[in-house]
């Protein structure tokens, strides 16, 4: 029987289990609309940009580990998606995204809301596809989900001629994949992992460093494991918060640019790195040539081109982190089971005197609502169990640093293309994910303007996520760089005035509520806990002079830490 | 370093952009590139001339093998090859320079491809110094215009001990 192109697309999407897709409708997707109009499996949340659409999608991927789909239209719904698309590109996010095409016959005439959306995300995809022919429509959407879901993730992108989503054919499902260019490595080398594991056993001031990896493969377990047993303090990038307990004892909390300083001056001081997941992004390794600079760095990664490509390494494990980790754990078990204690327990020592000595700080003040006491009372108020996003900036690092995550995939946020307006789509989408899951979005003035608009769509679909808007007028974390680097001189950064985000809250059907004494803080954010039916936003009336410290000017390494006092260390 | 790199890839549109995007996205230095189809017509065969230290060539190769078109990358640095690139050269020498532009075509086993009332249009293959050496030569007799293939590349067999 001939169905039509529409209805081939909806049928493999039910067959990839999807439940959810984010888009907005337009003139060459409107077979496919029509299709979802009597669709009983399938739901659509209508958003109210393309960009929150891809957001939220994102949000939805990263809170469940599924893959995010997204509908679109042509033109400037599709180039909407762009800057969604790049940010789930350097965060390894699987989404697929669907945008309509002007018919096959126009392409390449300029013709009403063509755009070459293919050749632009070209770069800021996994992979995409042009679908020329109706035939291949099921075999495509087949793919692209296998390809967005394993190996490193990413995006793929579909794009869908309107007359093939109008044309007839019939439909065939295969269910096994064959790219036979496309065969990512799930094991590492056995002869690299036993070599890995001969330092290990050797190494006296070892230091793990994990990072999205991990939570991506799913090894939180094997991570804990792994640390407990060898007794290695952990370290973990943005990206690899969650991914081991924040809380143990043998947590070094975050490294990097915003870092603690005990992660830091552990990675500067290590005699071995094992870099676990992460891709040693330049805010991680600050001046590359003074970074770890007397460690061997064992490196474990699924994506080869990340390894080497930044940092010298000694040895590569090309391989899925949860298979690496398991057959590091099984030579570790019967080799050099419970030796580890003593051997490391002056490092261990060493590592608690650099917590003691300088941890994360800031200085109370009963006057005036300082933003990291805002995020320790959400963290105390949801003892940790709760889904965070965040935009870019102050408020970014700050949530990084003073909300201790235990569980993998708790934390979503922008983490390599820095966008700000991310946070509130995506927890739109953990939301939708995560239903019974409460979703905090930690937000400044300046990143919850970027999307407010998806206010819209929280109200429609009666979703209780929170906003806590850390209020400082300003580009917050433009304005510390012009303040430490550019003698103060705030070109730009001044976002006076910003809008009254209660009236805003209001006027779009959500709950407004405001602090602006630190006495307030807990009060709004109990009673925000209690809106069950729609999202609240929380406006706090922050310090605007308050900064993020330690902080690493850039260039700097990781041990040249500016502090609260604004000493420069050495 | 200077190295060719033989890249299969599927034989799809959009596959050049996809390899020629990565080297302009990423930075790294393109010198030549050719691609044609290969005995399996669902598969081309490209060859890329660029250079880099030991970390950027390591970064090259494994950022092609990351492309999904891509099926095979090799980099025939330190591998047995055989290079060749072609040109067409087209002269206009002076009158009394004609026979001697004839003649070191023949040297470099050229072929006259065109000839017009005040040109010739040579043919000449062979690898990147012979290419460079007859440019260099026949450049004062007058050079109109000239065309470079780009390299190709293919791997030598062994000779195989016990075989005649």
């Amino acid at each position: 029987m001939k169905i039509s192109g529409a209805e081939i697309l909806i049928e493999s999407l039910k067959r990839e289990g999807v439940r959810h897709i984010f888009g907005i409708p337009g003139g060459v997707v409107l077979n496919i609309f029509d299709t979802l109009y009597d669709e009983k499996d399938i739901k659509l949340i209508l958003t109210r940009h393309e960009q929150g659409a891809v957001h939220a999608a994102d949000g939805y991927a990263r809170a469940s580990g599924k893959v995010g789909v997204v509908i679109v239209t042509s033109g400037p719904g599709a180039t909407n998606t762009v800057t969604g698309i790049a940010n789930a590109y350097m965060d390894s996010v699987p989404l697929v995204v669907f945008s309509g095409q002007v018919p096959t016959l126009l392409i390449g005439n300029d013709a009403f809301q063509e755009a070459d959306i293919v050749g632009i995300t070209r770069p800021c995809t996994k992979y995409n596809y042009l679908v020329k022919d109706i035939n291949d429509l099921a075999r495509i959407v087949r793919e692209a989900f296998h390809i967005a879901g394993t190996g490193r993730p990413g995006p793929v992108l579909v794009d869908l001629p309107r007359d093939v989503s109008a044309g007839r054919t019939d439909f065939i499902w295969t269910e096994q994949v064959k790219i036979r260019s496309y065969n990512p490595t799930l094991e590492g080398n056995k002869m690299m992992i036993k070599k890995a594991v001969e330092e290990i056993a050797k190494a006296k001031r070892p230091v793990i460093m994990a990072g999205g990896g991990v939570i991506i493969s799913g090894a939180s377990k094997e991570l804990k494991e792994l640390a407990e047993l060898t007794q290695i303090p952990v370290t973990m990038t943005l990206m690899g918060l969650g991914g081991f307990p924040g809380t143990y004892e043998l947590s070094m909390g975050m490294l990097g640019m915003h870092g603690t300083y005990c992660a830091n001056m552990a990675v500067q001081e290590s005699d071995l790195l094992i870099g676990i997941g992460v891709r040693f992004d330049d805010r991680v390794t600050g001046r590359v040539g003074a970074f770890a600079p007397q460690a061997k760095i064992i490196h474990i990664d699924i994506d080869p081109t990340s390894i080497r490509k930044n940092v010298r390494v000694d040895i590569p494990i090309v391989g899925d982190v949860k298979h690496v980790l398991r057959d590091m754990l099984r030579i570790l078990r019967e080799d050099v089971k419970g030796q580890r204690e003593d051997v490391r327990k002056a490092w261990l020592r060493q590592i608690s005197t650099w917590k003691e000595e300088r941890p994360l700080r800031y200085t109370y003040d009963e006057n005036v609502i300082k933003p990291q006491f805002v995020i320790e009372k959400i963290y105390e108020i949801t003892r940790g169990d709760a889904i965070i996003t965040t935009e870019v900036g102050q408020n970014q690092m700050w949530t990084a640093q003073f909300y201790k995550f235990d569980r993998p995939r708790t934390l979503l946020t922008s983490g390599g293309l820095g966008t700000m307006g991310y946070g509130f789509p995506a927890a739109i989408g953990a939301q939708l994910a995560c239903p019974d899951r409460l979703v905090i979005d930690i937000a400044g003035d300046g990143s919850i303007q970027m999307n407010i608009q998806e206010l819209a769509t929280a109200v429609v679909n009666k979703l209780p996520v929170k906003v806590a808007i850390l209020n400082n007028q300003y580009l917050g974390m433009v304005r510390q760089w012009q303040e430490l680097f550019f003698r103060g001189r705030y070109s730009y950064s001044n976002l006076d005035r910003v809008p009254d985000f209660v009236k805003v809250a209001e006027a779009y059907g959500a709950v407004g509520m405001r602090a602006t004494k630190p006495q307030e803080v807990e009060p709004v954010i109990r009673e925000s806990l209690k809106v069950k039916d729609r999202p609240v936003f929380m406006d706090f009336i922050i310090d605007w002079k308050e900064k993020v410290y330690p902080m690493i000017p850039a260039g700097g390494a990781l041990n040249e830490m500016l502090f609260e006092e604004e000493k420069r260390m050495r | 370093m200077r190295h060719t790199i033989s890249v299969l890839v599927e034989n799809k549109f959009g596959v050049l952009s996809r390899v020629s995007g990565l080297f302009s996205g990423r930075g790294f230095n393109i010198e030549s590139l050719s691609v044609g189809e290969t005995i399996d017509p669902q598969v081309s065969l490209m060859t890329i001339v660029t250079s880099g230290d030991d970390q950027i060539i390591e970064q090259i190769t494994k950022q092609l093998n990351k492309l999904i078109d891509v099926i095979k990358v090799v980099d025939l640095m330190g591998i047995e090859h055989v290079e060749r690139e072609m040109v067409l050269i087209k002269v206009a020498p002076k009158k009394e320079d004609r026979v001697e532009v004839l003649k070191l075509a023949e040297i470099f086993r050229g072929r006259i491809v065109d000839s017009g009332p005040t040109t010739y249009t040579i043919e000449v293959t062979g690898d990147e110094g012979k290419i460079n050496a007859f440019i260099d030569i026949i450049k004062p007799f007058g050079i109109k215009e000239f065309v470079r293939t780009g390299k190709v590349a293919i791997t030598r067999e062994k000779a195989k001990k016990g075989s005649s």
